[in-house]
């Protein structure tokens, strides 16, 4: 069982929870995730750990709610515990060890570009980081990203930060600036379109890539993405590719897999939740 | 159909009024006249709509019937078929006798997991394939009557484990499928501290995430662990030796270590259109099932349940999917398989039960695309094969007929053509020689190139059978037993493995 130390909301639907797991807290290393089970029954999903404190003995999850499993586990408050955490997996960030790179992070992508951030920043690499979100509410980890080098902040209807999409920022970046490597993390649509923004000048550019899991070990084969052509795992062979050799539009398309599940999951989840708010005061009246 | 029924044939001669600890007063002749008795199951067209067991297993009368036909051979082959040498005449005597109890110790001294063997070795090729009464007529049902004493073993748990005093020696076991679970059984029976490394959340590997509860309830598995744990072996879930330890760690923390991860990576068709949405490897597909209980209504894990699902493959494997698709619901559930009828590597059981459930077989068929609308599965193009000169395994290869292809329409394409190895371990642990495949390679003790670090099963020997896989568990638990006494594991032997067996 892993305990919950800690709770912050960082956006309308994104929870950063800091949780027991000291054995993963020692030996995890940026740009690894973690297989998590809420409790049992419960859906085995992946998680970046976007943070961990080895003396603590804990890791940092940012998960964002969007289906059953993860509404579950933001629900979970301090002093509740998360049953099953597996990891640390997938390889390590290659980390580059001078230069300047761009970390582009969206929504909750940002989650997963920060540890990347903080490793190259500690590699004595200058750092550049692109947050965005809808509107400034969306905006998460600035300060903590702030730490590691510059911050450009984009929302989409300019309430905070400069308005327009965290890929205007990157150009405007590529366009003044020298840029040894990109690392770009978040929706599909964002990490295509920063994939070909550097295409061009042939900028090196890591994405990180969640696609759908079941064990995380390579066993399922579940999670494969082409890359350059051939089938890769992301869990095994990633999470982090090439982004110039991803195929996005396929990646996009098996995301959907189970959509319309997720949606009758969802629904079942509240139903059972109005459930509980009416049971008590059926009571109170009998 | 009868839920009950008794025995093939009838026996009005036969008593079964003597003295318990006796055998029936029956004689050679009449012994030779007794048919194999059938095992009772739930109706085709009832259980292809629900996950409940098959087989129901034989009664106490059903069994002591079918144990009398046992010749009790001088010089008993089904021994010599059998890959962790279960003594299966004595097991059958005492079981005639009215002994549960001597049959079950007997039964448990060779075999750690003899419910689950009972259920799903493939007897016909082992001892039943042995068996004297099967050179004319059916052989001994020693499956059934293994399966017999070992539910009833579980139901009646002995109070005495026999357990030897502790050794003081501590020993990680890495997986917890068939052949983790044995050595660490056989290890801890011989007093020596058991820690079991588990990836998954829950123990059993393949007998929990791979093989379906219609063919192997996960009740039971968990029986059979929990005895495990009953004999002090500890489990530790969620530990991924390669990522969360690595095996140097392991190393340095134990006396000894056996690698058991399985084989692990699902082999794809390397065909265009395999990762269209409804495109699933076995492995995902029964995992999401089995492991996570997709088949429940109320799952918070998902399932792709297709009307019409083909299932690629031939073996056990590709069974058990495409009778899951049935049972999920899939109007036509269909195996392609590249060979023919006869050269179908599942368990004979196994395809008779499909075949009762109205699964078509598409034989003599091999896919060469995908096909999709919208990103999903609409079809499986194939090409009609013909059978060849025999290949290195002695099966007539077979070839394609040029022009002949044609598509099956389907919603749910399911891959079971088999598994490589995983790397994840052999990558990540300094001096483990592993073959060109990634299997790693042991001396005949099951030693690897790593002093005190053993392997077996999947790992070692490629995709295999839960009974092969259990007797490289037993072999190296004897080899590691004799490693931690000082002794060169060189000194294993066949003989070995028996006297420690009955211990």
């Amino acid at each position: 069982m892993h305990t919950v130390v800690e709770r912050t909301q960082l956006s309308p639907n994104v929870t950063r929870l800091v949780v027991e797991a000291r054995r993963i807290a020692q030996i995890r290393r940026p740009g690894q995730f973690v297989i998590v089970r809420a409790g049992e029954g419960a859906e085995r999903i992946p998680l970046t750990i976007a943070d961990a404190d080895p003396a603590a003995g804990t890791i940092t999850l940012v998960i964002q709610a969007v289906g059953k499993s993860t509404y579950d586990l933001v629900a979970l408050d301090v002093g509740q515990a998360i049953r099953d955490i597996a990891g640390p997996l997938g390889h390590p960030t290659e980390i580059l060890s001078a230069g300047h790179a761009v970390c582009v992070g969206g929504g909750v992508g940002t989650a997963v570009v920060y540890p990347i951030a903080v490793a190259l920043h500690d590699a004595g690499v200058r750092v550049t980081s692109i947050t965005g979100g809808r509107s400034q509410e969306w905006v998460m980890l600035e300060d903590e990203l702030r730490a590691a080098g510059d911050v450009i902040v984009c929302t989409d209807d300019g309430s905070y930060g400069r308005q327009g999409f965290v890929t205007t920022a990157l150009a405007e970046v590529l366009a003044t600036d020298s840029v040894d490597a990109v690392y770009a993390v978040g929706p599909v649509p964002m990490m295509r379109a920063v994939a070909e923004l550097t295409r061009p000048a042939g900028v090196r550019t890591i994405v990180s890539l969640n696609p759908i899991m079941v064990d995380g070990t390579g066993m399922c084969g579940g999670c494969r993405v082409t890359v350059d052509g051939q089938t890769r795992y992301a869990c095994v062979d990633g999470p982090e590719f090439d982004a110039h050799a991803v195929d996005f539009a396929q990646l996009a398309d098996r995301l959907g897999t189970y959509r319309e599940f997720e949606q009758r999951a969802l629904e079942r989840r509240r139903c059972a939740l109005a459930e509980q708010m009416r049971t008590p005061a059926t009571t109170g009246a009998a | 159909m009868d839920e009950r029924p008794t025995g093939a044939g009838d026996y009005p001669e036969l008593s079964f009024d003597h003295a318990p600890g006796e055998r029936a007063p029956i004689s050679p002749k009449e012994r030779m006249t007794i048919e194999r008795q059938h095992m009772p199951e739930q109706p085709a067209d009832l259980r292809a709509h629900n996950f409940a067991e098959v087989n129901l297993g034989f009664d106490h009368q059903l069994a002591i019937l079918e144990a009398e036909r046992c010749l009790q051979c001088r010089n008993p082959a089904c021994i010599d078929g059998c890959p962790v040498r279960v003594n299966i005449p004595r097991f059958i005597d005492l079981l005639a006798r009215g002994d549960l109890r001597a049959a079950a110790n007997s039964l448990l001294d060779d075999n750690a997991l003899p419910c689950v063997t009972g259920r799903v070795c493939p007897q016909e090729t082992q001892c039943e394939g042995r068996c004297l009464r099967g050179k004319k007529g059916d052989p001994v049902a020693i499956g059934y009557l293994e399966r017999f004493v070992a539910d009833w073993a579980s139901h009646n748990p002995a109070t005495a484990d026999g357990r030897r005093p502790a050794t003081g020696k501590r020993v990680a076991v890495v997986g917890s499928g068939p052949a983790g679970l044995t050595c660490a059984g056989e290890l801890a029976k011989r007093g020596h501290a058991v820690t079991v490394f588990e990836a998954f959340h829950a123990p059993g590997g393949v007998l929990i995430y791979g093989i379906p509860e219609f063919r192997l309830p996960k009740g039971v598995v968990r029986q059979e662990i929990e005895r495990l744990a009953g004999l002090g072996v500890e489990i530790v879930p969620n530990a991924i030796v390669g990522k969360t330890y690595t095996l140097d760690e392991l190393r340095s923390m134990f006396d000894a270590v056996f690698v058991a991860v399985g084989a692990g990576l699902p082999i794809f068709m390397d065909v265009p259109g395999e990762n269209l949405k409804g495109v699933y490897s076995a492995n995902e597909y029964l995992t999401r099932v089995n492991l996570m209980g997709a088949y429940l209504p109320d799952s918070d894990t998902p399932v792709l349940d297709g009307q019409r699902v083909v299932v690629v493959g031939g073996g056990n494997v590709a069974m058990d999917a495409v009778r899951t698709a049935r049972r999920l619901g899939a109007q036509d559930a269909i195996i392609v398989y590249r060979r023919g009828r006869d050269e179908l590597p599942a368990r004979r059981e196994e395809v008779h039960h499909a075949e009762q459930e109205g699964i078509r077989f598409e034989l003599l068929a091999a896919p060469v695309e995908v096909v999709g609308e919208n990103g999903w599965v609409a079809g499986l193009r194939c090409v009609r094969m013909e059978l060849g000169e025999p290949d290195e395994s002695g099966r007539r290869r077979p070839r394609p007929i040029l022009g002949s292809e044609f598509t099956i329409a389907a919603d749910l394409v399911v891959v079971a053509i088999g598994t490589r190895s995983n790397p994840l371990l052999t990558a990540t642990a300094t001096g483990l020689t592993v073959n060109e495949w990634g299997y790693i390679e042991t001396d005949g003790a099951g030693m690897t190139s790593l002093l005190g670090v053993f392997a077996g099963g999947d790992i070692v020997r490629g995709a295999a059978t839960v009974i092969l896989a259990m007797g490289d568990g037993k072999r190296a638990a004897a080899a590691i037993d004799a490693y931690l006494a000082g002794e060169l594991p060189a000194a294993v032997t066949t003989e070995a493995l028996e006297v420690g067996a009955a211990g």
